[in-house]
């Protein structure tokens, strides 16, 4: 009896051991936080919707790579930097995670970044725009995926500069993102031969743009140029349609919209707005059928940020299974050097910077006779090709490149 | 051309009238903040979040029940009412001997929930709410564009106003109201019921910020936000007016939109302290608010 309980216990023992086959893997679990916005003004554009685009691409790996389990952790930065922080930094000590992702809002992306870099973990960016992110601030495992400011600029700016829109006027949401959108639009547009007729910043979270846009529409521009994002843009965007802007000749540009602001404002006021966007759910059969998968769980078609976690974290996901390690100098060496390819990016590669250079597209928001549904929203008028898309890495200000 | 600090006249005359627009909004929901507050000591946190309500049930009777604005005009504000009769019998009538901070707990809460609900429920970015098709289009007024949906704004915001002034400080029934919160024993002595009375108070006072909900529906996104945004400036507006003074709230909403509007010609980055600057300021010098009596 005593051998056999002793042969059982070393039975047991040997067991335990079998275990950790992926010895590599830290406490045996690759853990991924999804940190967002999910009650805000950004929730509806991240939210949960990419803490989902998160699990759905966990799950094509059958919850498993390199022999240990995915876990998909959320959190709520509620849009402040040192909420965010202190969620990482809590993540990143205690909580066993090897990977954060999304973070909207650039000055709690700025802030994550800062940790992540100390720390080294990996940072999938989808949901901040600001170019520092790939620049001055760029981290060895921080990845900017989804777009930037200066993709905004370019596809947007670019685009309505060839329809011979050369006067710009500026409104402008006063704080970091805006500035920054403002800025590599102006320095888009000036190099181009443009010019600038004036500008005004208005405050984060304004209900009533009509003292604004009056002032727009007395300054004899070509174009009305929308530094500013979510609620605002939507707002500005709704009342310029009341106050006659777009029906007395001049255009409106949303320099960063996403499709839920569509949504929100309708067809009726939005038709005709050009805009830059990474994805749209209506491309092909790859980027519909995982669309369609995104809805039945949502209720809502993706937007390119949350498209943008699915296909970051997934190429992550792929770049553990090909070291076999969750070692965030390893795993971002491969994911470097891995091309990415999926229904959101094809060909995409990433940059010394950690810019994903992808194509992004130019689309015009349809006329409500044009849409044949819901969800119907865009026309991709473009595809630019990603090396014009976004900032060649050397220009970028990033210590990584040489 | 001559010009006023290196503004013209025709920017300067368009942004007073913006700042007028706004400034009604304002008023419309002070005022009903200064009747609930005046008549029951109340601070009602929940003013904003009802106002949202009022926004939102217009949205949902176009969308479900094809019922057009004028519509919900009407039909908005008696159910926003009805809902704050049924939070004032159920919930707030049980704290009126209580201090106010019990009383603005209780609504800030209810403010949290209603929010909370309707985000969870539709989301963050908001629902489109046309314009009526009658009050499409504008005027070219030479100085600027107005569209005609500002315009009616205006006129319909100052006519309840004016018109709720009136029934509470000349009629019969206002004498009663006024009454009643002086001293309600007695009010009650002479056969008048006075928490009837006050429920209806409470009611008429949320109707207000229904009806101002679906005045705003064309113009911002109905969201679960909008109130939230609002709520704290018409707060400062009541403040600086003199809490309770029902005048007070109508003026100070309309002149703080003109400054408002000002602000953003000349200085936009500050046009949303501006009213919390003014409201220092009148704090210090005159701590009942403009118009208001220390108590």
């Amino acid at each position: 009896m005593r051998t056999l309980l002793l042969a059982g216990t070393a039975l047991l023992t040997l067991a335990g051991t079998v275990v950790p086959a992926s010895a590599q893997v830290s406490d045996n679990v690759i853990r991924i936080g999804v940190l967002n916005d999910r009650s805000g003004i950004y929730a509806d554009l991240a939210g949960e919707g990419s803490a989902v685009a998160a699990r759905m691409a966990a799950e094509e790996f059958g919850n498993k790579v390199a022999g240990a389990a995915v876990e998909i952790v959320v959190a709520d930065h509620q849009n402040k930097a040192d909420i965010a922080a202190s969620k990482a930094r809590e993540w990143v000590d205690t909580g066993g995670v090897d990977a954060i992702a999304d973070v909207p809002n650039s000055a709690a992306a700025l802030a994550v970044q800062g940790i992540t870099k100390e720390k080294k973990r990996i940072f999938l960016m989808s949901g901040p725009g600001a170019t520092a992110l790939s620049g001055a601030q760029c981290s060895p495992y921080g990845f900017q995926w989804t777009y930037d400011n200066y993709a905004m600029a370019a596809g947007t700016g670019r685009a309505l500069y060839e329809q011979g829109k050369k006067k710009w006027f500026f409104v402008t949401a006063d704080y970091a993102f805006g500035q920054s959108l403002e800025e590599e639009t102006t320095k888009m547009v000036k190099s181009l031969g443009g010019t600038i007729v004036g500008s005004v910043r208005h405050p984060l979270g304004t209900a009533d743009f009509s003292s604004f846009l009056l002032q727009a529409q007395g300054s004899g521009a070509d174009v009305i140029g929308l530094a500013n994002a979510g609620g605002d843009t939507v707002n500005a965007v709704k009342q310029a349609a009341e106050f006659g802007i777009t029906q007395s000749g001049q255009s409106l540009a949303g320099l960063l919209m996403f499709i839920s602001d569509v949504n929100a404002l309708g067809l009726q006021s939005a038709q005709g707005l050009m805009l830059t966007t990474g994805f749209y759910w209506d491309m092909d059969d790859q980027t519909r059928d995982w669309s369609k998968k995104f809805e039945a769980k949502v209720g809502k078609k993706p937007t390119m940020v949350q498209a943008g976690v699915y296909s970051a974290v997934k190429h992550y996901l792929k770049a553990v299974e090909a070291a076999k390690t969750d070692d965030a100098d390893k795993v971002a060496a491969k994911m470097r050097e891995l091309p990415v390819e999926d229904m959101f990016a094809k060909k995409g590669k990433i940059a010394a910077n950690g810019r994903m250079f992808h194509d992004m597209y130019l689309a015009q928001v349809k006329t409500p006779a044009e849409s044949k549904g819901a969800w119907d929203y865009y026309k991709i008028v473009k595809t630019i090709p990603a090396d014009t898309a976004f900032m060649d890495p050397k220009q970028s200000g990033c210590a990584l490149v040489k | 051309m001559f010009s006023l600090l290196g503004v013209p006249p025709q920017v300067l005359f368009g942004q007073l009238l913006l700042g007028l627009i706004n400034g009604s909004f304002y008023a419309l929901l002070s005022l009903g903040l200064a009747v609930i507050f005046g008549m029951l000591n109340v601070i009602n946190f929940a003013h904003g979040a009802l106002y949202m309500v009022g926004a939102f049930v217009a949205w949902l009777l176009l969308t479900y029940a094809g019922v057009g604005y004028w519509g919900a005009l009407v039909v908005a504000p008696v159910v926003v009412g009805l809902l704050g009769i049924v939070l004032e019998k159920t919930m707030l009538s049980r704290l009126y001997k209580l201090d106010h901070l019990y009383g603005l707990l209780l609504t800030f809460g209810l403010a949290l929930i209603l929010e909370g609900a309707f985000r969870h429920q539709y989301g963050v970015s908001g629902q489109p709410y046309p314009i009526p098709a009658a009050l499409q289009g504008g005027q070219n007024l030479g100085f600027m564009f107005l569209p005609n949906y500002r315009a009616w704004v205006v006129v319909a915001s100052l006519t309840v106003c004016f018109g709720t002034w009136f029934a509470i400080e000349r009629t019969k029934l206002g004498a009663y109201l006024r009454a009643a919160t002086e001293n309600p024993t007695l009010v009650q002595a002479f056969g008048i019921n006075v928490p009837v009375m006050v429920s209806l108070t409470y009611g008429f006072g949320v109707a207000l910020a229904g009806l101002a909900g679906v005045l705003a529906a064309p113009i911002y996104q109905v969201s679960p936000l909008m109130g939230t945004n609002l709520i704290i400036i018409v707060f400062a507006v009541v403040v600086i007016g003199g809490m309770g003074s029902i005048l007070g709230a109508i003026i100070t909403g309309l002149g703080l939109g003109l400054l408002e509007g000002l602000t953003k010609v000349f200085y936009p980055e500050a046009s949303n302290i501006v009213v919390f600057v003014v409201m220092a300021i009148v704090l210090l010098i005159k701590p009942a608010g403009l118009f208001g009596r220390e108590r």
